[in-house]
């Protein structure tokens, strides 16, 4: 007898929960899911892609990693493999990766320490681009900018960007709270003062523009490089 | 030269390639990598118009030929800029170097400008090539690829001591601009190799040098804008998001192009068409006809006609002392770049 195969949402959804962290986005979306499946006995595997074969190895390894905690931590997974095709690095990460080794054990002598950092940098990324999802709706309903500093997240009407905006922050430990101030500055979680208001919404739009501009690049030499479409993934 | 609505536009191509990334130039044991350059580059071409795609023989090693026909010829460029890039760990000749370049350049005079390179880990046998290069080539500039693989090490920053050594050799040689290109990896990996911080520290510290960032930093567009605007010294070089913006993401092309034009201005950008990934044609005669796509975009600084002719050519003709036609330049009082009030904003930065 052959042994069902589980290819459908219950590994996808957990593969959901991972993002590349430059671009915050689930690697679903993105198309970098080339297979996913469990079989009966609970042995998963995941098959991951990128749109390069040179896309930088920090994040990769990240992306992998996750993969395989998100998929191992599924009950009833029993083994987990996660495979990073084609790319020049894919020996040291899925290597690094299955032994549970860690990211400066993976390259040795190339990497001085794990990927904490990295990860955080870009975190605070994503609550500058987040915070421009969200106050741009305010602002071209009229909310004035005076109006925007004063505010809190409580007061912000709900949405998904909303939302994703609090779990960002609450991932770095920053204030999430309905009273915590709309307009902090990601690094110290301090809000932002009157004077500075206008910088930091100029930056918090500069950044949005930046990572997606690189998602619509990433999506367009993805579907150069591979021909079909990867599960879970959004056509956009 | 290109001419549209009786406006005149001298073309320099300040970023692009004559390069020979075929199987027979691939280093034994290495071609994988070879292999995966030549194919990521392809697929950034796939960004272009289709009708504009190569086969990928076609890509590997387009011939001298070809180039004159689709950079000059059909591709309006007045004076083209090359750029090397060794990359001597995967192919043999190297993927295109300045004596490659200078020889195709030797045949046509006045019409290509052979930008050298050096490799600050190269020691001081770096530091004697770079010397004979510049004397024997007449460069005004370096390519610096700082993911450049080298003896084991993935890479380095133009912060590092070893980096400053020879970016005071190249100023005493009479080098001007130096045009940073990063890439993908870095020494150690663990930390983010297309951080700008380096290239931040190096222009304070070089007031005599420009440094072009080139495809504007990408993908870390927000950190080279937010450092730009307070270096003199820093340019953006535009190739990549002309090319790889412009046809396959309009929308993002807008935003990119307005946050560019609003954080480092029309006179510090130029144009690149990075040929042979993107023929420079379309580029140019798109970027002409360009402008914002709707009023979504009303607070960003506009694009004028003069703000597209220094784009085009007249900065990096400023850069390179090339002598631009009568006809060609601006007249006194054209092209005081728009909208600059916001300018205390960002002094506050």
């Amino acid at each position: 007898m052959t042994a069902p195969v589980t290819t459908g949402s219950r590994i996808l959804h957990a593969l959901e929960t991972v993002r590349d962290p430059e671009l915050d986005e689930p690697i679903t979306s993105l198309g970098f899911v080339a297979s996913a499946k469990v079989s009966a006995d609970g042995d998963a595997e995941v098959r991951l892609r990128l749109p390069t074969y040179f896309c930088a190895p920090n994040f990769a390894f990240l992306m992998v990693a996750d993969a395989y905690d998100a998929v191992s931590a599924l009950p009833g997974v029993r083994r987990t493999e996660v495979v990073l095709e084609d790319h020049f690095a894919s020996d040291a990460i899925n290597g690094g990766v299955a032994a549970r080794a860690g990211f400066a054990q993976s390259f040795d002598g190339e990497a001085v320490g794990e990927l904490h950092q990295l990860r955080a940098d870009f975190l605070r990324k994503a609550v500058m681009a987040g915070t421009d999802q969200v106050c741009r709706p305010l602002l071209a309903a009229g909310t004035e900018t005076p109006a925007l500093r004063a505010m809190t997240l409580g007061e912000v009407p709900a949405s998904r960007a909303l939302e994703r905006l609090r779990e960002r922050r609450a991932e770095l430990g920053l204030p999430a709270g309905d009273a915590a101030a709309l307009l902090i500055d990601p690094a110290t979680g301090a809000p932002v003062t009157d004077d500075a208001v206008p910088l930091h919404l100029r930056k918090a739009r500069t950044t949005r523009v930046s990572i997606e501009a690189n998602a619509g690049i990433c999506r367009g030499m993805l579907r150069h490089r591979y021909d079909s479409a990867g599960q879970g993934e959004e056509n956009q | 030269m290109y001419e549209k609505d009786g406006e005149k536009y001298f073309v320099v191509d300040s970023h692009m390639h004559y390069w020979n990334a075929a199987p027979d130039n691939w280093v034994p044991g290495a071609e994988k990598y070879a292999d995966g350059w030549i194919n990521c580059f392809h697929a950034y071409q796939g960004l272009g118009p289709p009708e504009t795609h190569w086969s990928i023989e076609h890509f590997q090693k387009y011939s001298e030929d070809d180039l004159m026909k689709d950079v000059f010829e059909d591709g309006h460029v007045d004076v083209a800029i090359f750029q090397p890039t060794y990359l001597k760990e995967w192919y043999k000749e190297g993927f295109n170097t300045t004596e490659r370049n200078a020889a195709l350049g030797a045949k046509h005079p006045g019409k290509f400008i052979a930008n050298t390179r050096f490799d600050p880990r190269d020691g001081d046998l770096g530091l004697e090539q770079l010397r004979a290069d510049v004397e024997r080539y007449g460069s005004k500039g370096v390519k610096l690829y700082t993911a450049e693989w080298n003896n084991g090490s993935r890479g380095y920053k133009l912060s590092d001591p070893a980096s400053y050594r020879f970016l005071e050799a190249a100023q005493e040689l009479g080098i001007k601009n130096i045009h940073v290109h990063k890439g993908p990896t870095i020494w150690p990996l663990d930390k983010d190799a297309f951080d700008v911080s380096d290239v931040d520290h190096a222009a304070t510290d070089f007031q005599g040098l420009n440094f072009i960032v080139e495809h504007v930093g990408l993908p870390r567009i927000e950190d080279f804008c937010f450092m730009a605007t307070q270096e003199p010294n820093v340019y953006a070089g535009l190739s990549v998001v002309i090319g790889g913006l412009m046809f396959a993401r309009p929308k993002f092309f807008a935003r990119v192009m307005g946050e560019l034009l609003f954080w480092v201005g029309e006179d510090k950008m130029t144009f690149g068409s990075d040929y042979g990934i993107w023929e420079p044609k379309w580029q140019v005669e798109g970027f002409v006809d360009w402008d914002y796509p709707s009023d979504e975009f009303s607070d960003f600084p506009r694009l004028g006609t003069a703000g597209k002719k220094k784009i085009l050519g007249l900065n990096a003709a400023k850069l390179y002392d090339i002598e631009v036609p009568a006809g060609y330049r601006l007249d006194a009082g054209q092209g005081t770049p728009a909208a600059q009030d916001d300018a205390q904003l960002v002094a506050g930065a």
